[in-house]
């Protein structure tokens, strides 16, 4: 039997550089996870001794203190006690300390003392302290802490030998607990002062980019156009991309159809796998696009900055400014806005920025818009370079941030009650990160969303083809009303009716709970279907829709889009973040019960008017 | 006779000191605070004895504050920074 390898936990600090190092020891062949029963990412890695022996690195969650205070430090400490589940305890700690903010950094060393493990100290970012015009010693730093010390630059891969023999050496050795010291932050301050050799005046890059960055007025600009940017980019760039994998997927289902028999498995491959998974891998551009701003945008010290500008706005809505980031990221899909809420640690503030993010604009509802605005909004200037077209995509958006700001107030009165939202972040010093650790980020939240996402969808438009496929229509009867999928909307079709929806969209709702866009092909497939006439099928669809559809109807069928949770992967990542059916399930309730609402007034409203 | 007065008589709340005057805290009423926010306060470096700067406010309603506490800069609300006494330097 052979033992498995010395298990070493990488710990520190927040914004210590400890991820960078664990990327560094370990290339990319890494393992992301969750500890179970929590929604707390676990990374391991392999890494190998100078000796050949491997280790196996497990990058535990940025923490102050032994004593936690968020759901990702309690990780921390159970690791170290040995009491988590799903990991044993380490053989070995790697402790990351930023020489540039010994101060503060020292204090969890001392403490990480007691524990009783073989320790290492990485004195890492020892080229940002120099910047900031320290010279910090790492041998004076061993010998007041009595651990071995190596000085390390985690994103330019500088010392990372050092740190590999100093872990051979580390690791098996016996070592007594040392006793936390009674006043354990002025202990860490004087080690700390005693280990900087000196100190020379100068001016900081970070304090000077903060002059501008977090300047009331050109700090807000700045934001507003960084925003702006990513948007257009999400949108603009990811065009090209898009067509190819439209493209791609249509090849392959016309190969399929080519190489297979008319029957159930040609349909089932055709329009149910390669039609749903492709309806989502379309998104995979917008989101790595999206992913690789937020990556930057993180990796660079700006995210905690926009969070800073935007706190007292989120405030007013009962949110913390790190839900922000979360919300912004919700506009393109709110699948990776729900999975970026993981750095909300008010667990109140954390669920009300969840419950709400569906709220957002998420671009899968642009498809349905797009369609029900040219069928519909007669294309007119209504003041010099405003469209009517436009101002009414510009009023759904609005509706959304308008609707999520209000829900969130509700909840937090409501269900979410609990102490006020609070917001306490470090504002990490700038710098550029390594493209490496970008470009892993970047890789790791992609197979993250593929899985997710992918799996879901994969199953649910399944389940909704053989819905629509079955029974068989039989000569003279419609598909979409003999199907299983048919009945199902005829029983829609009377909650519906009141707020002005007709059996098509009833029919439409159903498929369109996979996914938003699915609306879309959904509506032309019945159309398609009940059609026969040559000429009316050349019609496009949203000359069709015009002829079919009363105007208070489409505009229904708009408000109701603003709501509507007609996203499986939204329930599903919702299901996964909060550990619980509860909470999808109520989100679910009282969206459908908003899009209920707003639908019906809009509908009455319109008819009321006479349109 | 005078009485001398002591450092701590000068004392105001952090969130009164002005943008770029440094401070020396002088008492932290950690009851004003709640548990999660007092332990975040702690790991922050807030202590008797340090020296604080607040150096940048938010656009709206000039809150959150951005306060460099010895070698690191936190962002903390003005509630919270009410209840951090500090005793201005220079």
């Amino acid at each position: 039997m052979t033992l498995p390898a010395p298990l070493v936990a990488v710990v520190g600090n927040p914004n210590a550089g400890k991820s960078a190092l664990f990327n560094a020891l370990t290339g990319a062949r890494q393992k992301v996870g969750n500890y179970p029963g929590v929604t707390v990412e676990r990374k391991s890695g392999r890494a190998a001794l100078p000796d050949g022996r491997p280790v196996e690195l497990v990058d535990l969650p940025g923490t102050y203190a032994l004593e936690p205070s968020s759901p990702d430090e309690a990780v921390t400490r159970k690791v170290l006690e040995g009491n988590q589940l799903g990991e044993r305890r380490p053989d070995a700690l790697l402790v990351v300390v930023d020489a540039s903010n010994l101060d503060n950094h020292l204090r969890f060393a001392l403490e990480l003392r007691s524990l009783g493990l073989p320790m290492v100290v990485a004195l890492n970012m020892i080229d940002m302290a120099a910047r900031d015009g320290l010279t910090v010693s790492a041998e004076q730093l061993s010998q007041a802490i009595g651990l071995p010390v190596v000085e390390t630059v985690a994103v330019r891969r500088r010392g990372l030998d050092a740190v590999r023999e100093a872990l051979e050496a580390a690791i098996g050795r016996p070592v007594a607990p040392v006793p936390v010291p009674a006043d354990l932050a002025r202990e860490a301050r004087r080690i700390a002062a005693a280990a900087v050799v000196s100190e020379a005046p100068v001016r900081r890059w970070t304090h000077r980019l903060d002059r501008v960055l977090l300047h009331p007025v050109a700090g807000v600009a700045i934001l507003a156009l960084v925003m702006f940017a990513m948007f257009q980019a999400v949108f603009a760039w990811s065009e090209t991309p898009i067509g190819w994998i439209e493209d791609g997927m249509a090849m392959l289902g016309t190969l399929v159809t080519d190489a297979l028999p008319e029957g159930a498995v040609r349909s089932l491959l055709v329009d149910g796998i390669i039609g749903g998974v492709g309806a989502v891998v379309v998104f995979l551009p917008q989101i790595l696009i999206l992913f690789l701003f937020i990556l930057l945008l993180e990796g660079t010290g700006y995210m905690v900055r926009a969070a800073f500008l935007m706190d007292r706005l989120m405030g007013t809505a009962g949110l913390s400014g790190r839900a922000f980031i979360p919300l912004l990221s919700s506009f393109a899909c709110a699948v990776p806005g729900i999975m970026a809420t993981r750095t909300i640690d008010n667990e109140k503030d954390r669920l009300t920025t969840i419950l709400v993010a569906p709220l957002m604009t998420c671009s899968a509802r642009l498809p349905v818009y797009t369609l029900i605005i040219a069928a519909f909004i007669p294309h007119r200037e209504i003041a010099p370079f405003v469209n009517l077209q436009g101002a009414v995509m510009f009023g759904l958006y609005l509706a959304g941030i308008v609707g999520a700001l209000l829900a969130a107030l509700a909840l937090r009165k409501t269900v979410a009650r609990g102490a006020a939202s609070s917001f306490m972040m470090e504002l990490p010093k700038y710098q550029m990160p390594a493209l490496k650790d970008v470009a892993l980020g970047l890789w790791q939240r992609t197979v993250i969303f593929l899985k997710r996402a992918g799996g879901i969808i994969l199953v649910t438009t399944v389940l909704l083809w053989a819905l629509a496929s079955f029974p068989k229509a039989g000569p003279g009867e419609n598909q979409s009303e003999v199907s299983i999928a048919g009945r199902i909307a005829s029983g829609i079709e009377v909650v519906v009716k009141p707020i002005g929806f007709n059996h098509d969209i009833a029919l439409a709702l159903l498929p369109s709970m996979a996914a938003r866009e699915v609306a879309v092909s959904a509506i032309a497939t019945v159309y398609a279907l009940n059609e026969s006439d040559e000429a009316q099928l050349e019609q496009s669809l949203a000359e069709r829709l015009r002829g079919a559809w009363p105007l208070p109807t489409a505009l229904a069928f708009l408000a109701w889009f603003v709501f509507a949770p007609q996203c499986i992967s939204t329930i599903a990542v919702t299901r996964r973040e909060t550990n619980s059916w509860r909470w999808p399930l109520f989100m679910v309730g009282y969206l459908f019960t908003l899009a209920y609402l707003a639908a019906g007034a809009t509908y009455w409203t319109a008819v009321a008017l006479g349109l | 006779m005078t009485v001398q007065p002591s450092p701590s008589d000068f004392a105001l709340a952090l969130d009164q000191l002005q943008l770029g005057r440094r401070g020396r805290v002088s008492a932290i009423d950690w009851a004003l605070l709640g548990t999660q926010e007092a332990a975040r306060l702690r790991h922050f470096g807030f202590d008797p004895d340090v020296m604080v700067e607040p150096l940048h406010a938010g656009p709206f309603g000039r809150d959150p504050l951005a306060v460099k506490v010895g070698r690191m800069t936190v962002a903390i609300r003005r509630v919270h920074a009410r209840a951090i006494r500090v005793v201005p330097a220079d």
